[in-house]
């Protein structure tokens, strides 16, 4: 018999999106100064969710200033451990309204609900959960007997982890004592919308929390504040440059989380079926908008062939489609932008000599898609071997020895994760010395936990968030 | 040597003792934690409405009816065989299992009881489910199940022997049975339980391939764990790969545990999405069972009428 799933959607009778969201600021929804609005859409349908505000200089400098006078007037004289029963109950809502937030993620960024539901939603509430922790303890950090909170923060997030890039960022800032303005992606700020929702719910002081929308030029704005104290970014390596140059000579402290070309290392004594599974999640996990995905895939010569087979098998079982589906895979590029770049950059490799391969792929007559793609024959000198795609694009490498592993592994202006495959305890601690990269995995990938610092090397970033690293961003 | 062997390989490998074990050894290893993942994520899969209603008729197609007590009679049997062939009295669409699976004594009450069905009978044989007889012994218990008639043989492995790294004695064992099987099918029931780690699964699967089983099985269902979702999942890539290196396909049943339409339809889930739709056949998948009919019977029953009857609306066997 052919066994096809019948379709099993999530139902969104959960959710209640507004047809226009304001600004948060000072603990209420407010009108813009001198904003103009903007759509936020269904990348799975195209359709029009809502109208945000694209929030001006004046609404900045309104919402900076809210934060500080939270900042001056509450929050930096609360005890930690006053702020950590905050973050505590912010935790078990988000737990409590996890299906709510999960839905409109899945909606407004094209994320499967399964990742949404089982990875996004639960690792934000634990975050929440684990900086609620450290908020009475952190003269225990390692971080100096008394240390002190920065001020106010400007927190730039992108559109690929909405909701859980908003928890790596709001939670050890607000466990450290700081106050936020945070400014959640313009394609996708639903859920961080819904989230000044869950600060009221939970009774957050007014102005702890901050949210304002907008695209980068409201992003800019938030950055060269005089009134803020330090800057934290996630998104692309070219913005976090900017970033860098904008806060150059002042006395803001910067932490920047960017771009990464993350290099999945097959050896050839790899358990295979598993290494084929953990190529399949290191890039094609949320769309591969993951700027620790593992998009070049190094396997060693003497079984590349083999794995390629497998991993070619493997693909024709990767469901792509509706993001409400339980049963999909692989869901919605994020945007009409986003596309025309993945488009962009795998065409590249075509024009340069690699060779494409992608599964049968029945593209829906809406929305923004783009079919799981293995380039193989790839040369290091190709684009789609240097450049972030962001995009369901794997581009496969061969190596001989180990020695060689590590040298391509290692070239390339990023250095945020790696992937080690092997059945050799051995080889995984000395591939893991050697390889520049701020996390590496073994025998998995694209593991996460708010207990664990994240961060890159070289141009993927400075600093680290989770852990009792990323604490030291947010104190001083 | 690649990492997954070829058909030349398999046979230099069953040339000496030292080469069988070379060869079980170099198979790829099995990352527990990753099989597990995996094994996780395809039993999230979410089956609805018709896709259910297919999945639940194709398991009950694949059941290998079974009671294997010390105290089955006669009687008990036919009862069995009662209900294989009418699983459900109110529901004549109901398909019926393939096969009833008893010890090999009773197998001339169930050849009698169910002839002119087409559900065959399936004998465990080879001193079930432990094993420890002598090599004489066990072949006899396999002739005596298929004198009387058995259609399929349900054999144990010397897991004794498997763990002490004997492999040829083990695949010595299975060639001998498979012979004296003549024309009934060979299941290998390799005891996953007392295997302990996948990467021993994954080489009795091997193993029981190279002697000649038809099928190969989870377990006997007297030892716990039994058919679970990632020793299915190895297993079932074995399956998989064996195809890919002989072009031959082996059949699958796991067996001990699966009580629920919820577990059934998990289990197909992983054959559908590990070695593809082909093996959804009662020709090429089993699952051993006892208790799991009645469980989808009440299922069916409520996707026909939108509520749920008691157990008392299904027989017992």
């Amino acid at each position: 018999m052919t066994f096809d799933y019948a379709p099993a959607p999530e139902s969104t009778a959960v959710v209640d999106i507004a047809p226009s969201y304001g600004l948060f600021i000072g603990g209420d929804f407010v009108e813009s100064l001198d904003g103009s609005v903007f759509d936020t859409v269904n990348p799975a349908t195209e359709e029009v969710l809502s109208k945000v505000t694209q929030a001006g200089t004046a609404d900045v400098d309104r919402a900076v200033r809210a934060a500080r006078a939270a900042y001056e007037g509450v929050w930096s004289h609360l005890p930690g451990r006053e702020r950590g029963k905050y973050l505590f109950r912010i935790a078990r809502i988000l737990q409590e309204r996890a299906r709510e937030f999960a839905v409109l993620e899945s909606i407004d960024n094209g994320k499967p609900i399964k990742e949404s539901r089982d990875v996004d939603i639960p690792l934000a509430a634990a975050h929440f959960f684990y900086h609620a922790g450290w908020a009475d303890k952190l003269s225990y950090a390692g971080h100096g007997p008394a240390p002190k909170p920065l001020g106010v923060v400007g927190q730039v997030i992108p559109w690929n982890f909405p909701l859980l890039m908003l928890a790596w960022k709001i939670a050890p800032a607000l466990a450290c004592g700081n106050t936020v303005v945070l400014k959640p992606a313009e394609t996708t700020p639903l859920t961080a919308l819904l989230f000044a929702d869950v600060c009221r719910q939970a009774d957050l002081p007014a102005g702890v929390v901050n949210i304002i929308t907008g695209d980068g030029d409201t992003g800019r704005a938030l950055v060269e504040h005089p009134g803020i104290d330090k800057v934290a970014f996630t998104g692309s390596t070219e913005v976090g440059k900017a970033i860098a140059r904008a806060v150059a000579g002042t006395p803001k402290r910067v932490t920047l989380e960017l771009g990464g070309k993350a290099a999945n290392i097959v050896f050839d004594d790899a358990p295979i079926d598993q290494a084929v599974e953990g190529i399949v999640n290191g890039i094609f996990f949320n769309q591969g908008h993951v700027c620790c995905a593992g998009s070049r895939l190094l396997v060693q010569e003497s079984v590349a062939e083999e794995v390629l087979v497998a991993l070619r098998r493997r693909l024709l079982t990767l469901r792509v489609g509706d993001p409400l589906d339980k049963n999909t895979d692989v869901g919605a590029i994020n945007s009409a932008a986003q596309l025309s770049r993945i488009c962009e950059i795998s065409d590249s490799g075509d024009a340069e000599g690699a060779v494409r391969w992608s599964p049968p792929f029945s593209q829906p007559d809406k929305g923004f898609w783009f079919p799981p793609t293995v380039f193989t024959e790839v040369a290091p000198a190709h684009r789609i071997a240097r450049e972030e795609v962001f995009g369901p694009v794997l581009a496969v490498l061969t190596f001989r020895t180990p020695d060689e592993a590590i040298e391509k592994a290692n070239n390339t202006p990023y250095g945020l994760s790696a992937g080690v495959w092997t059945e050799k305890g051995s080889r995984i601690l000395w591939a893991a010395d050697r390889l520049r990269a701020g996390v590496v995995w073994a025998n998995t990938f694209n593991r996460f936990d708010p207990t664990s610092p994240f961060g890159g090397f070289k141009e993927s970033g400075w600093g680290r968030e989770g852990g009792r690293h990323g604490l030291e961003g947010y104190l001083r | 040597m690649p990492l997954l062997p070829d058909a030349d390989a398999l046979d230099a490998a069953t040339g000496s003792a030292s080469g069988l074990r070379r060869f079980l050894l170099g198979l790829p290893g099995v990352d527990q934690v990753g099989a597990e993942a995996r094994a996780s994520a395809l039993a999230a899969r979410s089956v609805k409405a018709d896709a259910k209603r297919q999945a639940l008729d194709l398991a009950v197609s694949c059941i290998d009816l079974t009671t294997l007590e010390g105290a089955d009679s006669p009687g008990k049997v036919r009862s069995l065989c009662a209900k294989a062939r009418v699983p459900d009295a109110s529901d004549p669409t109901c398909p019926r299992p393939a096969a009833v699976c008893i010890y090999g004594d009773l197998v001339p009450v169930a050849v009698e009881a169910l002839k002119g069905t087409g559900i065959a009978v399936a004998a465990v044989a080879t001193a079930f489910p432990s094993g420890r007889a002598s090599l004489e012994v066990k072949l006899a218990d396999v002739r005596d199940a298929v004198a009387a008639g058995a259609d399929e043989i349900d054999m144990v492995i010397d897991r004794g022997a498997f763990l002490a790294g004997q492999y040829a004695q083990v695949l010595d064992e299975v060639r001998a049975v498979k012979e004296a099987c003549g024309r009934a099918h060979l299941k290998v029931i390799l005891e996953t339980g007392e295997l302990a780690t996948l990467d021993n699964v994954r080489r009795a699967s091997w193993l029981a391939m190279m002697g000649g089983a038809d099928f190969i099985k989870t377990s006997t269902g007297k030892i716990s764990p039994a058919a679970t979702l990632p020793v299915a999942l190895v297993m079932l890539e074995a399956v998989r790969d064996w195809y890919a290196a002989t072009g031959h396909r082996i059949g699958f049943k796991p067996a001990g545990g699966i009580r629920t339409s919820k577990d059934a339809i998990k289990h197909l889930v992983l054959v559908h999405e590990t070695v593809g739709d082909d093996w959804l056949d009662p020709s090429l998948y089993r699952i051993g069972a006892s208790t799991l009919l009645n469980d989808i019977l009440l299922q069916r029953q409520k996707m026909a009428s939108g509520r749920y009857a008691g157990r008392d609306y299904v027989t017992g066997a």
